[in-house]
């Protein structure tokens, strides 16, 4: 059996005395769509920093497709295939859209820290980047200073950036926070064509969406996964019911 | 600027260079265009680092003067044993020299950005410096390190003695700097400099190394402020440990700054402004490092995109054809603030005249009028010509910032049509 996308063995994280993860041991299978829900402040953010290398962890390990990446810094990780986005827009903000999406091509076409080519010249580099805006709805904003977008368009932009570099492992931090309907389903239909055989772990907050997306969640609460199961199985779970006693309506609602 | 534009305008630049000296061809004129060409070199290199990485260093002239330094010795070794190599190449040498040392320091230094950096770069400077008064063998103690151009290979006839003929070596060797400098910011290199001087964060998640993106750009502007060194050992034939100092470090982030760091043309502006004040306004009076550094503080307050930004600014409403509607508004002000200005110089003359020229007698003589110093009649109208000078333009503003503002909107409007 080939090893899991993502594997979390007892992962722990203190910031000074006060601990924030307390041991969470999760697997992401290889294909699969994770989502991590949890309350505000349970630490998914925090999960995230751990796994893509911007916090190292207190104690325990993480292993991407089998290989150990415990305290390796995040441009190796993301080199080994581990692309991630920011719950707060992190973007180039003085380069045009364009350029954003292409700073996010440039490693993975090989082109490192060249200064032999140059990049007008590099054709890939600029249908990787003309398709990704295609993908996110931006080719219209091309030559925008990325930091003059709307809100919405940043966070489009955010995840263009996320895909852009063509990992196979995608995580995705509350991609459709502050999106608009009609944006989130947009971007729900983004998501699910670039994870399209990939791996995808994705924190988020509309239910609607998790249940829409995931092909397995776990829920994260107070630094821990109380459970990590189906879909289906997850709503009918009562410590997650109780975990969520005031948003257990937006557990079923997510039934429609 | 299309690709077509573009390789004229290096065309446009290549036969502006060899036709100046004819224009203008006195042997000072020859000099300051010279002095210009290696400040050039030296102020973008600088600026690979401030202006695209985001890198503020406080030490640049380390690597301009090493590269000094390393060419003279070169130079002398060359001449004492007759080695077949000519002068065109030896600013290569001061850039190797430049890049090695950017190499050792830059190891160090980059394994910190932001304020770390900057305080890194300060403390290399002064070492350097330190080092400058200590190793008297190599660097040559007080008399610097005096060299020959004349005593190398000589190819086609070329001399190298006329200044001339080492203005066409240092314009030829601007040009590809510049050149190649320019190309360096349209390289993915290049791009993730900026995307670096953007957020470093988000560029470690795109698969980049920071601190290796900010040692190969320290590395290679190295090697450039070499380049700029090894020229001005050959224009001078000699470097003395002055140049390795901290003042040279502080003018070359005057020259980026006040030219504009956000575009590549801001430091070809301001090495080429800066280079002609610094001789031209010291002829004329001591304190010009005081006017510098005034208009230093006035571009950080109030342009602080430099005089590139000043100019780029009126760009878009040029090529609306709305530019004219600016002129009568700009004439208005350029009224009081040229009473503002003369009041100031005056105040800034007669003060120094007093502290520094106090033996030579009251005495002196400005824009072409002579007063006594410490007449309370010139005060009286020093002091009026600022005070009326500083409320008529503050009076005058409104109707430029108005003219402005029209003129953006009207462009606007034609842009939509
Ligand atoms: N750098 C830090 N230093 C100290 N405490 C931190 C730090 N980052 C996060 N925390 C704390 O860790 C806890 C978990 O934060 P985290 O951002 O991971 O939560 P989250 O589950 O992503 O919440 P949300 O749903 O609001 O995004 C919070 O109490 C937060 O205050
Ligand atoms: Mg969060």
């Amino acid at each position: 059996m080939s090893a899991p996308a993502l594997q979390l063995v007892d992962l722990h994280k203190s910031f000074g005395v006060t601990p924030i993860i307390r041991g969470v041991s999760l697997d992401v299978a290889l294909g699969e769509r994770h989502a991590i829900i949890g309350p505000n402040g349970a630490g998914k953010s925090t999960l995230f920093h751990l796994i893509s290398g911007r916090f190292p962890a207190t104690s325990g390990k993480v292993l991407l497709k089998g290989g150990d990446i415990t305290g390796l810094p995040p441009y190796l990780i993301n080199r080994r295939g581990l692309s991630r986005s920011f719950q707060v827009t992190n973007i180039f903000p003085r380069l045009s859209v364009f350029e954003n999406i292409r700073c996010g091509v440039l490693w993975s076409l090989g082109y490192r820290y060249s200064f032999w080519h140059l990049i007008e010249r590099l054709r890939d580099a600029r249908e990787r980047a003309e398709s990704i805006l295609e993908q996110i709805n931006l080719a219209a904003r091309r030559d925008v200073q990325a930091g003059l977008l709307s809100y919405a368009e940043q966070r489009a932009l955010e995840i263009g950036i996320t895909i852009a570099g063509g990992a196979d492992v995608i995580m995705l931090d509350e991609p459709t926070a502050g999106m608009n309907r009609s944006e989130t389903e947009h971007a729900v239909e983004l998501i699910r064509r670039v994870s399209e055989g990939k791996t995808l772990v994705v924190v988020e907050h509309d239910m609607s969406v998790v249940f829409d997306l995931a092909d397995r969640i776990s829920v994260l609460v107070y630094g821990q996964v109380i459970a990590s199961d189906t879909p289906e199985r997850i709503r009918a779970n009562p410590a997650v019911r109780e975990a969520y006693l005031g948003t257990a309506a937006s557990l079923e609602h997510a039934d429609a | 600027m299309s690709t077509i534009a573009r390789y004229w305008a290096w065309i446009a630049a290549a036969l502006a260079l060899v036709a100046l000296p004819h224009i203008f061809s006195s042997g000072a004129s020859i000099t300051m265009m010279s002095l210009m060409g290696f400040a050039v070199i030296f102020a973008l290199s600088y600026n690979m680092l401030l202006g695209q990485t985001g890198m503020l260093s406080f030490g640049h002239a380390v690597y301009y003067g090493l590269g000094g330094f390393i060419t003279a010795h070169a130079l002398n070794i060359i001449g004492a044993g007759k080695l077949p190599i000519p002068l065109p190449v030896l600013p290569l040498v001061g850039g190797l020299a430049g890049l090695s040392f950017a190499i050792i320091f830059g190891w160090v230094s980059t394994k910190r950005a932001g304020t770390a950096f900057a305080m890194i770069s300060l403390g290399v400077g002064e070492l350097v410096a330190a080092c400058s008064l200590i190793l008297r063998g190599f660097f040559g103690g007080e008399g610097g390190v005096s060299t020959s151009r004349t005593s190398t290979l000589q190819l086609f006839g070329l001399s190298f003695g006329p200044q001339i003929q080492v203005y066409y070596l240092i314009a030829a060797w601007s040009l590809a700097c510049v050149g190649a400098m320019y190309a360096f910011t349209r390289t993915p290199m290049g791009r993730m400099c900026n995307a670096v001087r953007d957020n470093p964060e988000r560029a470690e998640f795109v698969g980049y190394s920071t601190q290796m993106v900010r040692f190969i750009a320290f590395c290679t502007s190295g090697f450039f402020a070499g380049v700029a060194g090894g020229l001005a050992a050959i224009h001078y034939e000699i470097v003395t440990a002055s140049v390795v100092g901290a003042a040279p470090s502080g003018f070359v982030l005057l020259m980026a700054y006040i030219g504009g760091v956000a575009f590549f043309i801001g430091p070809i502006i301001g090495a080429i402004l800066m280079t002609a004040l610094q001789i031209s306004l010291s002829d004329y009076t001591g304190a010009w490092q005081l006017y510098v550094g005034l208009m230093f503080v006035l571009m950080v307050m109030y342009a602080p995109l430099g005089l590139a930004g000043l100019l780029l600014m009126h760009r878009p409403l040029i090529s609306a054809g709305v530019f004219s509607r600016l002129l009568p508004g700009y004439a208005l002000a350029a009224v009081p603030a040229l009473a503002l200005f003369a009041g100031a110089v005056l105040v800034i003359e007669t003060a120094h005249h007093l502290l520094v020229k106090a033996s030579d007698g009251p005495a002196m003589r400005v824009f072409w009028v002579s007063y006594d110093a410490n007449s309370p009649v010139a005060w009286t109208v020093f002091a009026a010509l600022i005070a009326t000078g500083f409320l008529a333009f503050r009076r005058t503003w409104p109707v430029v910032s108005g003219a402005w503002h029209e003129a953006t909107l009207e462009a606007r409007r034609k842009l939509a049509k």
